[in-house]
């Protein structure tokens, strides 16, 4: 199972500042192993929801060309310290993840 | 009368059905769901067919769009860059490469108070343009720039 996500959302001005950070391979399927010359089976997330309060506000669609463990960054106005941060992922294969934090 | 009848049956026959079902709302092409992975501009092989698979071919330049991105990235594999779009009404941006094996690289859509503001990290194959197509009031809008690249994202 995938690692949690680092997320961190500051208020700045009127607006939150959101970054994410996923772990996650990110494999394109177009490269081999080097040891066993087997092409590496392409492995990406391919959705990425930010909610906030409850609300959805970013849904992205990602494909292979995002860099290994992907590090996104978001802005929400009309949020508050205090409101929850939702960020969920879902990948080719069908495992995800959901994480948490609050707007400091 | 009986000669037209039979046209419009075969026509509702062929290609009229499944645009009947488009029409109806039954078959969405893009999106069944909200979010559907849209798979035929993500795996488009190149610029062309990943802007027709975003319905985006024709997007106007615009200096509108603040892009960051690096002149030379010593590594393709980590290349961040910077989108905000000053365009009133901008719902949703999209970035492409257009020498990556698969030109989309993310689509993203915002709402209920987002600001049309990302930033992210990408892999270059090699060096290219990269483009940003953004969305706006259902019209498109794009800038570009080249970013060199020392050594690929894609090797092994």
């Amino acid at each position: 199972m995938a690692e949690p996500m680092k997320i961190r959302a500051q208020m700045k001005g009127d607006s939150a500042d959101i970054r994410v950070l996923m772990s996650h391979p990110m494999d394109t399927g177009q490269v081999k192993d080097a040891k066993t010359g087997q092409t590496i089976p392409a492995h990406f997330i391919q959705q990425v929801i930010v909610s906030v309060g409850g609300k959805v506000v970013v849904e992205g669609q990602i494909g292979t060309a995002v860099s290994r463990n992907p590090v996104f960054g978001f802005k929400v106005k009309g949020v508050r310290a205090g409101d929850k941060v939702v960020v969920s992922w879902t990948d080719n294969k069908g495992d995800k993840r959901s994480d948490e934090a609050a707007i400091v | 009368m009986d000669k037209l009848r039979r046209i419009v049956l075969r026509g509702i026959g062929s290609g009229g059905a499944l645009a009947a079902a488009l029409a109806a709302g039954v078959l969405k092409p893009t999106q069944v769901l909200a979010a559907e992975w849209n798979k035929s501009a993500f795996e488009a092989k190149d610029l062309a067919g990943a802007l027709r698979g975003l319905n985006a071919s024709n997007a106007a330049e615009s200096r509108d769009i603040l892009f960051r991105a690096p002149d030379i990235a010593e590594n393709g594999a980590v290349v961040p860059i910077d989108i905000s779009s000053n365009i009133p009404n901008t719902t949703s941006i999209a970035v492409l490469v257009e020498k990556n094996p698969n030109a989309l690289s993310a689509y993203f859509d915002f709402t209920s108070g987002a600001l049309p503001d990302v930033s992210l990290r990408l892999k270059l194959a090699q060096t290219s343009m990269v483009k940003v197509v953004v969305k706006a009031d259902g019209k498109f809008y794009t800038v570009q720039k080249e970013v060199k690249v020392t050594v690929g994202g894609c090797g092994g």
